[in-house]
């Protein structure tokens, strides 16, 4: 479903990506973990458009991301997007929030938007929050808003931008558990993080990335079994003895 | 447009003389004012940040009134109203006397006012990047004046050049106004010569030229020393 | 002189209200306009293409380097020149305001579209947002927070520099004082009014500005 080839991206003359290469098939989630600094993030900002690069291609469904002709909005309205920091918008309601782009997007009456929204902030275990702004939640509920936020588009898949790094230990699971929910709905998902437990209960796949490589892109056990590179090894070590 | 252009006037007698004599009347005012604005500006934003009210206060108000009254207004103030209020005798020197009265009003006045903006620049500077520092300073056994003097008020002076700039460059734009009180610098002159040849455009161009290459001259002054004292960097610490 | 006739001003009331009148018009377009100018400045310089951005960073730069009194004379002296035709010293005074005050509306509208995260226009974006939804919905009104105290000051610098147009013999506030100080012989009295008018009000402004911007931490 999403397919990247040989991507390559550069920030003046230093180079973040060096040719990345993957597939993502429908229903499957990726886990994408590397030290800091090795282009992870870049790589999921890439799949959206929201990073350009300069060679190589990604399509989504078989629309390419770089094509001037594609309709980038249109794309990336079918693509759900989870940031490291929330994004929430300060000046709404957790309600506006989660309906706005459906209003403005989908072009929903502002009814139909909100009924769906009050549904997904309920399933999402907000119901009651749904009048509040955003400095007025846990970052914890912060980040399920900006969940629902991105499921209330019925997206094809959705992008998790290190989603629990700006959490305090005790919110992670929160949201941990309402990804692990959408996983086993079947969602396709990419997910960037650091939680090698979520990785080995829900991925199906593991990408290793360092220094703008993917370096390895393997099965979830054989990842956490017998990684094939030194590099993943030496990683491996140093997160799970912490 | 039925209009005849004729560059030659800038380069002709008497109006090229004219000209750069406005263009220099309009450096020395600047600049004149640029240096009593500084010191102003200094001494009135440490007494605004400094540890004793009455001199916070009395900073206060003096930044307050010489920001509120338009610098035209202060302007004429000083000069028709001022020699009215003092003792006879110091205001007939004013009149009679004073060499250069008109100049040395515009520059004063425009001191004032800019030096009011200057002292808010200071105050700022001192309290965002020297402050932070003087628990630090205290901790190390300096008395309150001595961390002051030693540590925030020259780090905030540093800091302060970059923005100063922009005040740099409304005080030059600020000298025109003397124009109103027949001081001859360069927008007036341009106009003189507009007055005398109908060739407006190339009069107004060339002050408009002028004024550009005097303010790209200042920031890039500006930006010289700003660099020298590592101003962008102390900034961006305290950011 | 110790005689002051503060009756002058009572005498000359109507005539130095009209003046007022007069200041709050051209403050008015020229805030107004400024802004609306100003915003479309703005956007060119954000935009990402070159031939949009630099010929407005440039007009920017020039007009902040030059004295409000010498783009009043370019618009007073030359643009009867230029169309052909008389233009009233209002028109001209207007006109010049609003595409002079509009430079520095400029730069404040961009410092409050720089002020909102990037994050934001992105999770705005990953929604299928398009670019100017982005803007309307989710960056300006934030921006807004950060521009309303910046916006109070600079209404207060073009109220200040609504006096300027002594120079094209308008008749504002200043001028119309001024007009009655020479012909009363009465600077002292006029010219101390006008500084405490002015004072009153800038400062009243100025100090909402700051407590706006207290009340609210961006």
């Amino acid at each position: 479903m999403i397919v990247l080839d040989d991507v390559h991206k550069f920030y003046g003359s230093q180079q973040i990506l060096r040719g990345c290469s993957a597939t993502i098939s429908l229903g499957e989630v990726v886990v994408v973990c590397g030290p800091s600094g090795s282009g992870k993030s870049t790589l999921i900002k890439c799949i959206n458009g929201l990073v350009p690069f300069e060679r190589g291609s990604i399509t989504v469904d078989g629309v390419s991301v770089s094509s001037p002709e594609t309709d980038l909005p249109a794309l990336r309205a079918r693509i759900g997007m989870v940031f490291q920091s929330f994004e929430l918008y300060p000046h709404m309601t957790a309600l506006q929030n989660v309906s706005l782009a459906q209003v403005h997007v989908l072009k929903r009456s502002q009814k139909e938007a909100d009924e769906r929204s009050v549904k997904i902030l309920t399933r999402v275990g907000l119901g009651g929050k749904l009048g509040n702004r955003p400095a007025e939640l846990s970052g914890g509920q912060q980040q399920r808003v900006s969940i629902a936020r991105a499921l209330a588009m019925n997206p094809q898949a959705m992008l998790f931008d290190e989603p629990t790094s700006a959490l305090d230990p005790e919110m992670i699971n929160e949201v941990l558990e309402v990804m692990q929910e959408l996983a086993v709905e079947g969602m396709t998902m990419i997910v960037v993080t650091h939680e090698m437990g979520f990785a080995q209960r829900v991925a199906n796949r593991v990408l290793f990335m360092d220094r703008g490589e993917i370096v390895e892109d393997t099965p979830k056990d054989q990842f956490f079994t017998a990684p094939s590179s030194e590099r993943a090894k030496q990683f491996l070590n140093q997160v799970l003895t912490h | 447009m039925n209009y005849r252009w004729d560059w030659s006037v800038l380069i002709r007698e008497p109006f090229a003389d004219w000209l750069w004599s406005g263009v220099l009347l309009t450096l020395a005012i600047s600049l004149l004012s640029w240096a009593v604005a500084l010191t102003i500006g200094i001494v009135v934003g440490i007494a605004r940040s400094a540890p004793s009210r009455t001199a916070r206060l009395v900073a206060g108000i003096y930044i307050d009134v010489f920001r509120s009254v338009p610098p035209l207004v202060q302007l004429f103030l000083w000069y028709f109203v001022f020699p009215e209020m003092v003792p006879d005798s110091v205001g007939l020197w004013l009149k009679r006397d004073l060499p250069y009265p008109e100049i040395v009003t515009a520059v004063l006045a425009i001191g004032l006012f800019a030096g009011a903006r200057v002292a808010e620049q200071v105050r700022a500077g001192i309290e965002a990047v020297g402050a932070p520092l003087l628990p630090a300073a205290l901790a190390t056994g300096l008395r309150p004046l001595q961390a002051f003097r030693l540590i925030a008020l020259p780090l905030g002076l540093r800091a302060i050049v970059g923005p100063l700039t922009s005040e740099f460059l409304i005080t030059i734009k600020l000298s025109s106004l003397s124009l109103t009180i027949g001081v001859l610098e360069l927008t007036a002159q341009s106009r003189h010569v507009e007055n005398y040849t109908f060739q407006g455009f190339e009069a107004f161009t060339f002050a408009t030229i002028g004024y550009l290459v005097i303010g790209l001259c200042a920031t890039g002054l500006m930006r010289l020393i700003d660099n020298r004292l590592g101003g962008a960097a102390l900034r961006k610490a305290t950011a | 002189m110790s005689d002051f006739d503060w009756g002058v001003i009572a005498r000359s009331y109507s005539f130095l209200a009209e003046g007022m009148l007069l200041s709050a018009l051209l403050v008015l377009v020229a805030t107004v306009g400024g802004l609306i100018v100003g915003f479309g400045l703005a956007l060119m310089r954000l935009s990402t293409h070159r031939l949009i951005s630099v010929p407005a960073a440039g007009y920017v730069t020039v007009m902040r380097s030059l004295p409000l009194v010498l783009v009043l004379f370019w618009f007073y002296f030359l643009m009867p020149l230029a169309i052909g035709r008389p233009v009233g010293s209002l028109t001209s005074a207007l006109i010049a305001f609003v595409l002079f005050e509009a430079a520095f509306y400029c730069e404040i509208i961009r410092a409050g579209i720089g002020s909102v995260r990037k994050g934001q226009s992105d999770a705005g974006l990953a929604t299928g947002l398009r670019r100017w939804q982005v803007l309307r919905l989710i960056v300006m009104p934030q921006a807004m927070r950060a521009m309303g105290p910046l916006i109070l000051n600079q209404i207060v610098i073009v109220f200040q520099d609504t006096s300027l147009v002594y120079v094209v013999s308008l008749h504002d506030f200043l001028t119309a004082a001024s007009v009655i100080a020479s012909r009363d012989g009465r600077a002292t009295e006029m010219y101390s009014l006008v500084a405490v008018v002015y004072l009153m009000i800038c400062l009243s402004i100025t100090k909402a500005a700051e407590f706006y911007r207290r009340r609210r931490p961006s």
